[in-house]
């Protein structure tokens, strides 16, 4: 398939969603505004309000109803998109894991935003990383282009019949939210053409009959009904499985979509920017990664072999694929915009430090914890993890593994 | 377990049962069994009406009860709600 033409329009990272999610055949969408994910919610209701889509669009008194009803609405084979940020997504918590423990396939947008208190409406990652055990995959977008195309993708891997988890997309709150950029968009029929219409397995019902995977009086089935410990343990075995499956849809959307749009993100799993040859290396996610080339830039024009490691799917985490980018690296400093407190670092430190154990060589591997609640990460800071490192290569030693970046003293 | 453990390749995803939920007998929880002295009843089905999982049976033709011990979990409501003292809660 071509490359399709595509138009250029002014979007911030909210609208970019949302024109993704209006180009994507949406048929519920449940949400409720909250700070920095409302324009998403907003701009939608707009397209519902004009006619521009054709989605049952519902009012909810909160973001735990928002989630339920977008995971009943999967239940009976929909099509279903929300969006929220932070407290948010907290409230959502126990709904996650119906969503995904029922392999209802919702695809949301998160703005990530920091947790309160105090209460604070700029970017972190602390919201949607305390949800990386909830069986959802997740995207990190580094731009709005990429918040827009990972959207489009996220249909059809949450969809695709041998994964059916749902998957969260996530954009840096105000930093991609509210920024505007020219983001590509393309015509509405490649995108609808793309995405298709929602593939239905089918399952056996306690009828004993084959029949289609949602709620339809026709063919009743029942979906997450009591399960103690005698079978428990084997649905939760299943979902390991589709993430672990997620690995290569992931993959395969990702190409699939880099033919009609000309673009890519890496292997759609891990993002490398000049890693080739590095010796030292950062790893993040979102944003900061733009601000990180630009030093890897400079640096290598100094001569010094610098590079970056963008993680684009945190969930399914892409252990080979880690391993495999890192294995000529020496040191490497992994930046964490979210922490576990009273943990050994943040979460992104303590699951790639743990994949290279296994790994042939062992780098050097340090942790910086910075940019909570929207703290700026500005190109000095950065430059001096980079300068930390080429110092960590030359001594061979580790002062502190587990920094905090930015923070006044 | 009432009926054989399957693995997690064999059975639908997301909980779906794939047997009616009548074949998972529930009976195998239960402490106390109740049990009805006939001379007391009077027949009133009280018991029947607050019996949560539908255990307790009319049965026409003996114009009697019954306790369908396959599914009653012994949680002693119909023991409690019976006027009559009819019913009595038996460690098994």
């Amino acid at each position: 398939m071509a490359v399709a033409k595509q138009k250029v329009l002014a979007l911030n990272g909210n609208e970019a969603v949302a024109y993704a999610a209006k180009q994507s055949d949406v048929d519920v969408v449940a949400a409720y505004p909250i700070t920095p994910q409302t324009i998403i919610v907003e701009k939608f209701s707009e397209y519902v309000h004009n006619g521009e889509v054709d989605t049952e669009f519902i009012c909810v008194e909160s973001e735990h109803s928002a989630l339920t009803a977008c995971l009943t609405a999967a239940a009976t084979g929909a099509r279903t998109f929300t969006a929220s940020a932070s407290a948010g997504l907290a409230l959502m918590h126990e709904i996650l894991y119906v969503t995904s423990g029922c392999r209802a396939p919702v695809v949301m947008a998160i703005t990530n935003r920091a947790l309160s208190a105090p209460i604070n409406i700029h970017c972190d990652h602390a919201d949607s990383m305390v949800e990386r055990d909830a069986s959802w995959i997740q995207i990190y977008a580094e731009n709005s282009q990429e918040a827009y195309d990972s959207t489009i993708q996220a249909f059809r891997i949450a969809e695709h019949p041998d994964i059916l988890l749902p998957a969260m997309v996530m954009l840096d709150g105000f930093f991609l939210s509210h920024t505007l950029e020219s983001v590509n968009v393309l015509p509405d029929e490649t995108v609808r053409k793309f995405v298709g219409t929602r593939k239905i397995p089918l399952v056996r019902s306690h009828e004993g009959k084959l029949v289609p995977f949602k709620l339809n009086p026709e063919n009743p089935v029942t979906m997450g009904p009591l399960d103690l410990y005698d079978y428990y343990f084997e649905h939760k075995r299943q979902q390991e499985e589709a993430m672990q499956r997620a690995i290569q849809t992931i993959k395969q959307v990702h190409d699939e979509y880099w033919k009609i749009s000309g673009r890519r993100y890496g292997n759609g799993l891990i993002d490398p920017y000049r890693m080739e040859d590095a010796e030292i290396a950062t790893i993040c996610i979102g944003s900061t990664a733009g601000t990180t080339k630009v030093i890897v830039d400079q640096l290598r024009a100094k001569g010094v072999k610098a590079g970056l490691l963008r993680l684009r799917t945190y969930r399914p985490l892409p252990s080979k694929d880690l391993t495999k980018a890192l294995e000529n690296v020496k040191a490497i400093a992994i930046m964490d915009r979210s922490h576990s407190f009273g943990a050994y670092g943040g979460p992104i430190f303590h699951e790639v430090r743990h994949i290279l154990y296994d790994a042939p060589t062992h780098p050097q591997v340090v942790d910086y914890v910075y940019g909570l609640g929207g703290r700026d990460m500005p190109q000095t800071l950065i430059h001096e993890i980079y300068k930390d490192l080429q110092k960590i290569v030359k001594t061979k030693r580790v002062e502190k593994p587990v920094q905090f970046i930015g923070v006044r003293e | 377990m009432t009926f054989k453990q399957k693995g997690w390749k064999e059975i639908p995803i997301a909980g779906v049962c794939w047997t009616p939920t009548t074949e998972y007998l529930t009976g195998d929880w239960r402490t106390f069994k109740p049990v009805l002295d006939p001379e007391k009843c009077n027949k009133c089905l009280l018991c029947y009406v607050y019996c949560p999982d539908g255990a307790i049976e009319w049965k026409p033709e003996a114009e009697e009860i019954e306790f369908n011990y396959k599914y009653c979990k012994g949680c002693g409501i119909c023991a409690n709600e019976c006027r009559q003292e009819a019913i009595k809660m038996v460690l098994e």
